[in-house]
């Protein structure tokens, strides 16, 4: 029911303390405010990271090369070794629960400088051969054309696919550099695919749109790498802890290769599973905190807001037993009270609310007016079940703050509150 | 109407105990003119707190209308006093921030009438006081003597039975003072019980009964008949002093 006398008393108690129930209504303010923008801030952060490596296989881990740290089986320590084609044979055929697998040859790279070569243009990228599984653990998407496919990899063939940086330093702008071809280390390849990868993790260095992908095992024969690998990805079925395979395969290729069982640095790895799990923690952490500071700093206000509401009963004793004499039950004048707590913390809290959301949005826009793949803050925002709780903790938070000096208000006999004479 | 029966009040504060009532019987009856006098700490206010429900007492037992007023709850109480009673003070104790028909009107928002309704009857009210025209304004705005006036339409609206009144001309000078017990003895030809608490002689004259209260007792009852060898009493007094 709406009570017109009820927000006039409301009002007119308010305004008689302009300045006060503004300072009151800061605190809560500040609170909420807070608490939006830390936790929307927090969730750019999350947004912004996750964003970079949500596309990629969680449970994915990935295999490399050092050499050996200790003597055994005849070999000294120090001993460079490289995986070989029969090893992802034997893996495929004997392990169970690996869902994928792909090897991987490092090319030319950046730091060779100019390697690649189209009329006179030249330019310095990264070249990897890879299979076509590579693209279900790390997404690539093609922007024209295709991604390399099995018949590639069967048939050799000497196509590749290339980042966006590539396109723009070996083609003009109108150009099409589908069908086209570009030489690479002195061979040529046709281009099939203008790809884009769809994270910012990444595997050998160097930045993604600088990368040229061609066929594996095109590759290993056109640069005569022998049946060497040097790098493998794998991911596990579902359901199977990455950390599992990993586990495996490391114990697998020591016996293979002759390295120690205990020789830790022989196999370089890195478990996707492992970061994912970190990250997940840190965002959850960062919340917590977010919501343990925004609570505090918002119990602070509240606080504020009864304190206020106490030294206002005070100065309003005498009315209050008026009121009472003349027929306001005890119901009566709580409900005055509390919907007065209740209405400076909502409106204090509304405000933070809105300006806080209002200040992300502002951070939103400004991100996306400079906007980049690199950045590890983008779309800032508060979910709506956020904002509702919020506001729910507003109103459970003015009522608790009205509760006591409502209370205290009533506990004082009317003849009393009548003879109070101020302050 | 009223009935009290050897009634004790103490107040403590800290282990002191004032033991104000010492067992008061008095009986009221419906359409009394009654005021009560007595000397600074007689017992006087406290009386009438304790009549109107504002304060309760220790011992005896008090009836009003018919129904026992002993530790009663806060909302029950609140409910008989807008039911029954109505107040005026000393101070007025007008709402600052209301204007005069907002105040007048208060009684019955607690009594849930609809806005529109009970501001018409506190118009009705405020033209009985001649204050019509002073409908829209605030306490503030107003002479002693007005405020005074809206205070007893406020104490009218709920068409009480009784009338409390504290001190009601205490603040206010002579002839205004008379113009208020003007309105009051109105207000008792109509039927409603009129008591009041006073210290000034020719003010508890105007009344029909005058109990006086002497540390904690009723030390007499003066009659409307006697009244007037009193008034006399009390001149010669006055003449010697």
């Amino acid at each position: 029911m709406f009570d017109l006398d009820l927000w006039k008393e409301i009002l007119s108690a308010l305004k008689k303390n302009r300045m006060r129930s503004f300072m009151t209504a800061f605190g809560v303010f500040w609170g909420i405010f807070m608490l939006i923008v830390m936790s929307g801030t927090g969730r750019a952060l999350e947004n912004g990271v996750m964003d970079g490596i949500k596309a990629f296989a969680s449970n994915s881990a990935f295999f490399w090369t050092e050499p050996t740290s200790k003597p055994y089986d005849g070999f000294q320590r120090g001993r460079r070794w490289n995986y070989k084609n029969t090893d992802i044979e034997y893996i495929r055929t004997h392990i169970s629960d690996v869902e994928y697998l792909s090897p991987r040859l490092f090319g030319a790279n950046t730091r060779d400088g100019d390697n690649t070569i189209r009329g006179k243009k030249t330019g310095a990228f990264n070249v990897f051969g890879d299979y076509p599984d590579f693209f279900k653990i790390d997404p690539w998407s093609p922007i024209k054309g295709r991604l390399i496919n099995e018949i590639d990899i069967r048939q050799n063939r000497k196509v590749c696919n290339i980042g966006e940086r590539v396109v723009e330093v070996m083609f003009d702008e109108e150009e099409d550099p589908i069908g086209e071809y570009i030489k690479i280390n002195g061979v040529y390849f046709q281009v099939v695919g203008v790809v884009h990868a769809e994270t910012r993790v990444n595997i050998g260095g160097g930045r993604k749109e600088e990368t040229i992908i061609i066929p594996f095992t095109t590759m290993q024969k056109t640069y005569n790498h022998g049946d060497v690998v040097h790098f493998f990805s794998v991911t596990s079925d579902p359901g199977v802890p990455v950390s599992k395979v990993e586990t495996r395969l490391k114990e697998l290729l020591k016996e293979r290769h002759h390295i120690a069982p205990d020789d830790l640095q022989a196999i370089g790895s890195f478990n996707i599973e492992v970061e994912w799990k970190k990250y997940t923690g840190l965002f959850t952490g960062i919340q917590l905190l977010t919501w343990i500071v925004g609570i505090g700093t918002l119990l602070a206000g509240v606080i504020g807001v009864s304190n206020i509401m106490l030294v206002i009963i005070k100065e309003r004793t005498q009315e209050i037993g008026i009121q009472r004499a003349i027929g306001a039950t005890p119901g009566t004048i709580i409900t005055h009270i509390v919907a007065e707590s209740v209405f400076l913390t909502v409106m204090a809290g509304y405000i933070g609310l809105a300006l806080g959301v209002g200040l992300l949005e502002l951070l939103n826009m400004a991100l996306e007016a400079g906007a980049q793949d690199e950045v590890f803050f983008r779309n800032p925002e508060i979910s709506f079940t956020m904002a509702v709780a919020a506001l729910a903790v507003l109103v459970l938070s003015g009522i608790v703050a009205g509760l006591i000096p409502a209370r205290r208000a009533v506990s004082i006999k009317p003849i009393d509150a009548i003879r109070d004479e101020g302050i | 109407m009223i009935s009290l029966n050897n009634v004790h009040k103490s107040y403590v504060t800290g282990s002191n105990s004032l033991h104000v009532l010492k067992g008061i019987d008095l009986e009221i009856k419906q359409g009394e003119f009654v005021s009560i006098m007595g000397s600074s700490g007689s017992g006087k206010s406290t009386l009438l707190n304790i009549l109107g429900i504002l304060d309760n007492y220790d011992q005896g037992s008090y009836y009003l209308n018919g129904t026992l007023v002993k530790n009663m709850s806060e909302k029950k109480a609140a409910q008989l006093r807008n039911e029954l009673v109505g107040f005026v003070f000393q101070s007025f104790n007008l709402i600052s921030f209301k204007n005069a028909m907002e105040n007048v009107a208060l009684p019955l928002y607690y009594q849930g009438v609809p806005r529109k309704k009970r501001n018409k009857i506190a118009l009705e009210y405020l033209d009985k006081m001649g204050l019509l025209e002073w409908a829209e304004h605030l306490p503030n705005e107003m002479s002693g003597g007005q405020k005074q006036r809206v205070a007893i339409a406020r104490s009218l609206i709920s068409k009480p039975k009784i009338i409390f009144a504290d001190e009601p001309t205490g603040a206010l000078d002579t002839s205004t003072s008379y113009e208020v017990m003007e309105i009051l003895k109105e207000i008792n030809n109509e039927g409603i019980t009129v008591i009041l608490v006073t210290h000034e002689h020719d003010i508890a004259a105007m009344t029909h009964k005058i109990i006086r209260l002497n540390d904690g007792v009723i030390a007499e009852i003066i009659k409307n008949g006697d009244l007037k060898h009193w008034k006399h009493q009390y001149a010669k007094e006055l003449e010697t002093a």
